[in-house]
């Protein structure tokens, strides 16, 4: 990666190495609050937040950290971030922030992030180090975003509910009931169903990549392709 | 020439603790009246949900006092209780005792009391219970625990504290009778601590608040 283009590092975060998706990171968070969509949103916004400012970071010191040395500064850099983030979470979306609860901190834990600051962060420029963070965090962000939508629409019935916490008490039309006197799919809120989404996922994820390799093996498809 | 590379490294490693704890340092002090702020409101919400703003005129907030008993509030820690007055006679007590034997672990309750012993009504605060199975006794998600408003020890005897299928008088949940049960032992526990010391309660001046009682 001597030369990325922006155009690479998006695709690169967003699907090709997504974080949840291929890298399969950050999985712990990923499964213990993506039960409903607002929950992920929150945790994906977090640790987005965490990975723009510590690549920034990273890449704005890669010339002065010295090679035996830069685990401890970078998880340092990640756990001050982190931190603070958590207490400005604590501080303006304070409902949210107790459903989070412990899994603020634990973006420290989070190996995505110190992923990047490693394998990219300190070898390219601020610019590259921001959009890269800013992908991967998006990437891990729509993950969680759509599995607990998947979770939320099958466990409750519900999109969005307790927008509220979220965007302040304005947002409650946000919540979407889809099926009154919806008796709920358990499962899906259970944490099996956090792991059966998320290998639905993958395997959906898996069969588009496949589709778009192989259009030409077999002519009938391509023509499919075509017409649609 | 080793000495010295050594002797560099941990100023760097050195400098950059020094601006990270900076960082956190200026972030907390920014927000630490914020998160005090959001941490009253978020108690004071709950606690006028069970008694609402007219119905006293102290400061609820700050009226408070600690006590702690395992027997009857259920944890080793000291426990809020906050009182409602108004023109200083005792309108209620919010207990916020701990249900220790639910399905998940503690469940942390507010109760609360009117002066004559009556529940004015009772909260869930915390809960691990299984989602769609003992969530069932958050208010948001159904209504019964409203089923204890009004009661007291009067109203039911000892063996009718207890849930239906234990020969009382309150529901279980369908699949979940561990959560109702453990709430309903707390509920009743709570009022019998109130009985026996409901003069010292209203009686025992407030704590100073400077120092923050939270978990």
């Amino acid at each position: 990666m001597s030369n990325p283009s922006y155009q690479d590092i998006a695709q690169q975060g967003l699907w090709q190495n997504n974080v949840a998706f291929v890298q399969l990171l950050g999985l712990c968070p990923l499964l213990a609050v993506s039960n409903n969509t607002i929950n992920g949103l929150g945790l994906g916004m977090a640790t987005l937040l965490v990975l723009v400012c510590s690549n920034v970071t990273v890449s704005l010191i890669r010339h002065w950290v010295r090679p035996e040395v830069r685990v401890p500064v970078f998880v340092m850099v990640i756990a001050s971030f982190v931190t603070a983030i958590d207490l400005l979470m604590n501080a303006f979306m304070h409902d949210l922030h107790k459903i989070l609860g412990i899994f603020i901190p634990l973006i420290v834990t989070n190996c995505a992030i110190i992923a990047r600051a490693e394998a990219f962060a300190s070898k390219n420029s601020p610019s590259y180090a921001l959009w890269d963070g800013l992908m991967m965090g998006l990437g891990f962000m729509a993950v969680l975003v759509v599995l607990g939508a998947m979770r939320e629409l099958l466990g409750q019935g519900t999109l969005f509910s307790q927008a509220h916490l979220m965007f302040g008490t304005g947002a409650e039309w946000l919540t979407l009931t889809l099926f009154d006197d919806y008796q709920g799919f358990l499962l899906a809120i259970l944490p099996p169903g956090a792991f059966i989404g998320l290998g639905l996922l993958i395997a959906v994820k898996n069969w588009l990549d496949q589709r778009q390799q192989q259009p030409s093996r077999s002519p009938q498809a391509a023509a499919q392709q075509a017409n649609a | 020439m080793l000495v010295r590379q050594m002797f560099i490294t941990s100023i760097i490693l050195g400098g950059f603790a020094i601006i990270g704890s900076g960082m956190v340092a200026l972030t907390y002090s920014s927000t630490e009246e914020r998160i005090e702020l959001a941490q009253r409101e978020a108690l004071l919400r709950s606690l006028h949900e069970l008694i609402t703003p007219e119905k006293s005129d102290n400061d609820l907030y700050h009226d408070v006092i600690e006590v702690t008993d395992k027997a009857l509030l259920g944890s080793d820690n000291p426990v809020q209780i906050y009182r409602a007055r108004k023109h200083n006679k005792p309108v209620a007590a919010l207990l916020t005792p701990t249900a220790p034997n639910g399905y998940g672990g503690a469940i942390k309750l507010l109760v609360a009391i009117h002066y004559d012993g009556t529940l004015a009504g009772v909260r869930v605060l915390q809960h691990h219970e299984t989602p769609g199975l003992g969530d069932d006794i958050e208010v948001e998600r159904s209504d019964w625990i409203l089923s204890f408003n009004n009661h007291s020890l009067n109203s039911l005897t000892p063996s009718q504290w207890k849930v239906k299928k234990d020969g009382g008088t309150f529901d279980q949940f369908t699949g979940a009778t561990i959560t109702p049960r453990a709430i309903v032992q707390a509920v009743h526990r709570s009022l019998n601590y109130f009985q026996q010391h409901r003069n010292t309660v209203f009686d025992t001046p407030s704590l100073p608040r400077e120092v923050e009682h939270h978990e």
